[in-house]
């Protein structure tokens, strides 16, 4: 019966991304290029909450540190441009380098635990930073622009950028879904509420956060490339900056850490917000920081988790429902 | 400069490093939490310390004999309001409350203060550029030898406090176990609530150095919490002598980096705490040791 | 008078249950053990009286005040000492510094050298790290802990678990010396002789559930035995 069930579902979500997709993509055959533009950026935001919700609301891996990846995805489309590829296919090649960086992070980063871990991952990112700045051909510590890409039309760049975006985000979306979905889902959950438990139940704790640490590297450097094709110019200090993690735990938290559907509606607020305080500010930050700080401390699942816990409503079941793992009751 | 000279102003660099990790370490060594926004806690005392220069005129000194004792009153009610929370639900939660936390002081401080950079140089008096030349190739700045001798004095302050008086033993006892300090009748929400009160006056100390030694802006705290962090690890985690030990390695790593290549000090520092955390990687020390 | 009351209480771990509808009281003076086999959830009731576990429903009354909500320390203020399962010494401490940091504000004949009295094996460990103690020792160390806060009620969870025979006998002397002096006591205890020898009443669980109270002198062992594993449930 269960296995009905969850064919039925799996076939529900494809069918519902790709009609959502395909109408999606659609967008840049109707709307003017700053609309694509935009829509783009949701796009991105969208991938870096699922990202960092895989990494941290399936992993139990809070990271203040993709924004590694996202620099190195920026950059590898630079670096592989200018060796006379075609730029798209930098794109490509960026993301598979990422992903590929992001294997022997892993074997080091993943020994380690919580704030460890967190910055950890913070220093390597400002360690790959700092090599980007060192380096003259990648513009040093001034930025570069993805000049390559400016054969192209804008019209039908920005057309090629956002169909692009639509494919990474779908690609990555369906992986994890699928991934939560397949029986190594059950153990992911099992070691978010309990590590050591499971270990001892046997469950290769490494090798299933290895696999979340992994996909999440492949997906922010697919991100990273996305934004220097939408803004075609790039430089470390934004790139590589800890607002990327701000963002993404913004996003996660808002939305609900741990659920599917949560990063995705955390995403669209953001940008929502983004696009309605387009002064940004520092106003615009302290309302981000303490919204954060606050889902944290007294809504720990999110919008999305609380209207799940209130109304029953399960879009897309992945899993079993998780509690946090609470620390010692008489610690009040 | 020469290398032993580099080695020198490393120790006083580090000596700094060691001051603004000292109340990262003991709110791990008590409660096994990063506060992720320490680093803006330190630039806030900076500024509370600008703002009674700017006001009175006293020197930079002065002014933190009365900041002091308004961030250690933050501390404690840093402590009830927001961390206390943030401690009952899960490991995650005390990194996700303090990092919105360190965004919020960040945009706070830009507010009011605007972007610019200030510092506390000028109000320092002559210890920020009196200077003795030991050798040719060997100097001995006031500043630098002021902040070392305030950096030891702290640690042997504290290291008495936590073997020597009541209090320091409760403290310990917390660290090791909560549970049965409230068993034995000790209050642990009134003791993590005096730790981070430390723990914030300290970093407000770190504040007044980082002002008085270079400039500070409001966007410095998150460079000074990975500074902070890395001396915490490099010394071994909830290890008080260990964090001044992994400052001052820290401080050394960058000057002699920087000997190598201007750019490659921070970057030396960096990967010092990388090696470390390979050789020790993961599950660090949970116990305050205070030996 | 009575001191402890203990009403209606139950006590879970998530789903499971540890503690169901568990009432019961003590009266001055009193020493009472509690026995049942493994998992029938006398430590979980132990700490719920001292306030480590809070508990789902019920109320716990102490000296005729509601403490139902109170926090564990506080109730160490009110003269409530729990002796734990395992004895949680803080390990870098010395046997003074144990000591010492449990010294409430209760006023009473229990100081560090009154507790050294009793327990006379640690006066040549007193500046000793607590973790290079032996099990016997740190055992003395974890009662006189709670007696430092001069206790109206002493509760002991299996202090003579992991302790060679000779050693439970040496603690169990001390601990006479103590409940001589008109102290209240309940003692978990697994071995039923000794607790019968040591209490006057005895109340016996199973799964969670009181299902044997009585005089310890009135109570026939074999029906106390029936009750411990329970092979047929008294009505």
């Amino acid at each position: 019966m269960r296995v009905q069930r969850w064919t039925r579902t799996s076939k529900l979500f494809t069918a519902g991304t790709l009609v959502a997709a395909l109408v999606l993509a659609g967008v840049p055959l109707v709307f003017e290029s700053d609309v694509v533009q935009k829509l783009t950026t949701l796009l991105i935001l969208v991938l870096l909450a699922v990202m960092w919700n895989a990494l941290a609301g399936y992993g139990g891996l809070l990271s203040v540190g993709q924004q590694a990846f996202i620099g190195i995805g920026a950059y590898g489309t630079v670096f592989f441009a200018a060796q006379g590829v075609s730029p798209y296919v930098a794109m490509l090649l960026a993301t598979l380098l990422a992903g590929a960086i992001s294997v022997p992070i892993s074997l080091f980063a993943l020994r380690l635990r919580a704030a460890q871990f967190a910055i950890g991952m913070w220093v390597i990112a400002e360690v790959i930073s700092i090599l980007v700045r060192l380096d003259q051909n990648l513009g040093a510590g001034t930025g570069i622009s993805l000049i390559q890409l400016n054969q192209y039309e804008p019209n039908f760049r920005q057309a090629y950028t956002f169909w692009l975006a639509l494919a990474f985000t779908v690609i990555f979306l369906a992986a994890l879904f699928f991934l939560l979905r397949s029986p190594l889902g059950a153990s992911l959950q099992a070691i978010r509420d309990d590590e050591d438990a499971a270990r001892s139940l046997g469950v290769r704790v490494a090798a299933r956060k290895r696999l979340l640490f992994v996909l999440a590297g492949f997906g922010c450097g697919a991100a990273g490339v996305l934004v220097v094709a939408n803004t075609l110019f790039i430089e470390p200090s934004s790139v590589f900056s800890v607002q990327w993690s701000a963002y993404m735990i913004f996003m996660v938290l808002v939305g609900g850490l741990g659920t599917f559907e949560g990063p995705i509606l955390g995403a669209i607020l953001l940008f929502a917000i983004q696009t309605t305080f387009t002064q940004g500010g520092p106003w615009y930050l302290v309302g981000l920081g303490a919204t954060a700080a606050l889902f944290a401390l007294a809504l720990p699942r999110g919008l999305w988790g609380t209207i799940e816990e209130r109304l029953g409503l399960r879009l897309l079941p992945v899993g079993y429902r998780v509690v946090e793992a609470r620390r010692d009751e008489t610690a009040a | 400069m020469t290398v032993a000279n580099a080695v020198l102003q490393g120790v006083f660099l580090g000596a700094f490093y060691a001051v603004l990790a000292c109340g990262l370490s003991i709110m791990f060594g008590v409660m096994r939490i990063i506060n992720l926004a320490h680093g803006d806690v330190a630039v806030l005392g900076a500024y509370i310390v600008y703002v009674i220069v700017e006001r009175t005129g006293v020197p930079a000194f002065v002014a933190f004999a009365v900041a002091l004792p308004v961030m250690v009153l933050l501390g404690y009610v840093l402590q009830l309001t927001v961390l206390e929370r943030s401690l009952k639900s899960g490991i995650l939660t005390p990194l996700l409350a303090t990092f919105g936390l360190s965004i919020v002081i960040q945009n706070l401080l830009q507010l009011v203060f605007s972007p610019d950079v200030r510092s506390l140089g000028g109000s320092a008096g002559s210890v920020t550029t009196a200077s003795w030349q030991v050798t040719s190739g060997l100097s001995v700045s006031a500043l630098g030898l002021l902040v070392l001798v305030v950096a030891v004095l702290l640690f042997a302050a504290l290291q008495l406090f936590l073997s020597k008086t009541r209090a320091g033993w409760i403290m310990r006892a917390t660290a090791e176990d909560a549970d049965a300090a409230e068993l034995a009748g000790i209050d642990s929400r009134s003791v993590y609530a005096r730790a981070t009160a430390i723990a914030v006056g300290i970093a407000a100390l770190g504040g007044l150095f980082l002002g008085i030694r270079s400039v500070f802006d409001p966007v410095s705290g998150p460079t000074q919490l990975i500074f902070a962090f890395e001396a915490v690890v490099i010394g071994g985690m909830g290890s008080l002598w260990g964090t001044l030990l992994g400052g001052i390695a820290l401080g050394v790593a960058q000057t002699v980096g920087a000997q190598i290549h201007p750019q490659f000090a921070v970057m030396a520092g960096h990967l010092l705490f990388l090696a470390v955390l390979i050789v020790r990687f993961g599950g660090g020390r949970l116990v305050l040791r205070t030996a | 008078m009575t001191l402890l009351q203990v009403e209606a209480l139950d006590c879970r771990y998530g789903l499971l249950q540890a503690v169901r509808g568990v009432s019961f009281d003590i009266a001055q003076g009193e020493t009472l053990a509690l026995i049942g086999a493994n998992g029938a959830g006398k430590t979980t009731l132990l700490r719920a009286i001292a306030g480590a576990h809070r508990p789902a429903t019920g109320r716990v009354w102490f000296a005729g005040a509601d403490i139902t909500h109170m926090p564990a320390h506080r109730r160490v203020e009110l003269g409530i000492a729990l002796v734990s399962e395992g004895r949680r010494l803080f390990p870098s401490l010395t046997v003074e510094e144990n000591l010492r940091v449990a010294s409430a504000r209760r006023r009473g004949r229990w100081n560090v050298d009154t507790v050294l009295d009793v327990f006379p094996l640690l006066k040549p460990r007193r500046h000793m790290p607590a973790a290079t103690l032996s099990g016997g020792e740190q055992q003395a160390v974890a009662i006189g802990r709670a007696l430092m806060s001069n206790p109206r009620l002493l509760l002991l969870d299996e202090v003579s678990l992991g302790l060679a025979p000779v050693v439970v006998d040496a603690v169990y002397r001390s601990l006479g010396d103590v409940i001589g002096e008109g102290a209240t006591v309940l003692l978990v205890e697994q071995d039923l002789t000794r607790a019968l020898q040591v209490a006057g009443r005895v109340v016996c669980m199973l799964e969670g559930r009181v299902v044997l109270q009585g005089e310890a002198a009135s109570l026939d062992r074999d029906r106390v035995v029936s009750a411990y594993f329970g092979l047929r449930r008294p009505a």
